[in-house]
């Protein structure tokens, strides 16, 4: 379920399935989700691994390896070539 | 000191955030995108993208609101001059304050400057005033037509607007501060910010050449008005044929510096690989063997009076479109109807300086059933635009050669 952070942000749906519970509190803590569907079909497991890890050593997010890895795995299965 | 708390009502409840955002007063209903988008950006774009309005704004594509990057659909480059409600928004940053004029202020400084200074806006206004109608086009723009698709903000088209901006001299505001010989660079803050403390500020720099050009501004007016505050208010920096990135938002402090400015912001975000693309503007103290940064704007256009597919009558349809480049100036534009085996010349319309879009139209007869259309730009140093794609990761630099189909009946 997506929760919008404040009143009018648009609200993003993402399909549902073990990793959305990482997702939606790591990533929507800085930034609006719709930068996944936006970058969808076409990143593969290894494009999609590589934009969280962009996210943690460039954009200094604090994920632990647990939930970086689920992340990584929810967005290849639901949003990846 | 500025504070990045945004000045915003409620955030949701429960959540917890680092920043606050932009202020949305009011609400407009939110229209579907699909006929707005460009024809090649990734699917997914489809899936979820609204037309929204924000405020002092006409509807924009709603690509991302937590940092807005609002692109302006193709039927607003129907003027040359792009008017401030039709003015793309792109932010990289989430906690974007309101600036109260009456306190803002710019620190000018810095090792590579023997003095400092701080300047309120009326301080600003008060200096010897420039115009220059110039192009502000973000870097990453029509990322979304790349082949293959590359991760980024999937951009269209319409990531980009022209305007008439008017402020002072960015070379007049450093003869205050007294450059230093060895200075190398000008680095460049604005008041937005990261909603997470530990995400590296966007800080980006010009070599000391380009910032001291005589077209380099610190604009407070755009078309004549204040800039709107999506798109920097109450001023930003203004750097005529240079991509958006180095055309700084709210900006609040202009550092002098005598070794190259570091920070993701300038490696490894907004370079191109070395020699792949021909720009003639180089930053050359950031050079490194595998990559440049990105300078100036390559040379483009794009046809602006029909989408793709448009049915139109059979006989006469005048096309029309803008062409542009980095500031050397537009020499011809040249059109195909027969797939790119002949060309003939556009009329070039409204000359507004070379930083500006240039118009053009093509009369052309159309015959019934499928006429096809493309458009190639050639600047005064000869560079013109691409048939194939020079394809980079970060999906920049896109001038492939336009080729739209118009169904006459």
């Amino acid at each position: 379920m997506a929760v919008p952070a404040f009143a009018q942000e648009q609200e993003i749906t993402l399909k549902s399935g073990p990793g959305l519970e990482e997702v939606e509190r790591n990533c929507a803590a800085c930034h609006s989700l719709a930068y996944i569907p936006m970058n969808s079909p076409f990143l593969n497991a290894a494009a999609w691994s590589a934009e969280v890890t962009k996210m943690i050593k460039a954009m200094g997010a604090p994920i632990s390896d647990g939930d970086a890895k689920a992340i990584a795995d929810y967005l290849a299965k639901n949003y990846g070539a | 000191m500025l504070t990045r708390r945004g000045v915003l009502g409620a955030t949701g409840a429960g959540v917890a955030l680092a920043g606050t955002g932009v202020v949305w007063p009011g609400s407009s209903k939110a229209q579907p995108a699909g006929t707005k988008l460009s024809p090649g950006v990734p699917s997914g774009v489809d899936s979820y993208v609204t037309m929204k309005a924000l405020p002092g704004k006409k509807p924009l594509i709603r690509l991302s609101d937590r940092p807005p990057n609002y692109e302006a659909p193709l039927e607003y480059f129907r003027t040359t001059i792009t008017p401030n409600d039709e003015f793309f928004v792109r932010y990289h940053l989430s906690d974007i304050p309101e600036v109260d004029p009456k306190t803002y202020k710019i620190e000018v400084g810095g090792e590579g400057a023997s003095g400092r200074a701080e300047l309120t806006l009326d301080d600003l206004k008060k200096m010897p005033a420039f115009e220059v109608v110039a192009i502000n086009q973000c870097s990453g723009n029509r990322r979304g037509l790349s082949i293959p698709h590359v991760a980024g903000v999937e951009w269209g088209y319409g990531a980009m607007g022209c305007a008439r901006w008017k402020g002072a001299r960015l070379k007049d505001v450093l003869d205050l501060v007294k450059l230093k010989p060895e200075a190398v660079e000008i680095a460049f803050n604005g008041a937005d910010g990261p909603a997470y403390d530990k995400t590296p500020d966007f800080i980006k720099s010009l070599p000391v050449w380009k910032a001291t050009d005589e077209s380099t501004l610190i604009a407070y007016e755009m078309n004549g008005a204040p800039l709107p505050h999506l798109n920097g208010f109450p001023a930003r920096l203004v750097v005529p044929g240079w991509t958006g990135t180095y055309w700084m938002k709210h900006l609040i402090s202009i550092t002098a510096l005598t070794k190259p400015q570091g920070g993701f912001w300038m490696k490894p975000a907004y370079r191109i690989p070395a020699g792949k693309f021909p720009v003639v503007a180089r930053f050359v103290s950031q050079e490194d063997a595998a990559s440049t940064p990105i300078t100036e704007m390559v040379v483009n256009s794009l046809i602006t009076g029909y989408r793709e597919g448009s049915k139109v009558k059979a006989g006469k349809v005048i096309v029309t479109g803008l062409a542009w480049d980095g500031g050397y100036g537009i020499r011809a534009v040249h059109i195909s109807i027969d797939g790119g085996k002949t060309w003939s010349n556009a009329h070039l319309g409204e000359d507004l300086g070379r930083y500006a879009f240039r118009p053009w139209s093509f009369e052309l007869n159309a015959k019934r059933g499928k006429n096809t259309v493309m458009a190639n730009a050639i600047n005064v140093i000869g560079q013109t635009q691409t048939s194939a794609l020079i394809f980079n990761p970060a999906g920049y630099h896109n001038n492939v050669i336009q080729n739209i189909t118009l169904n006459a009946i």
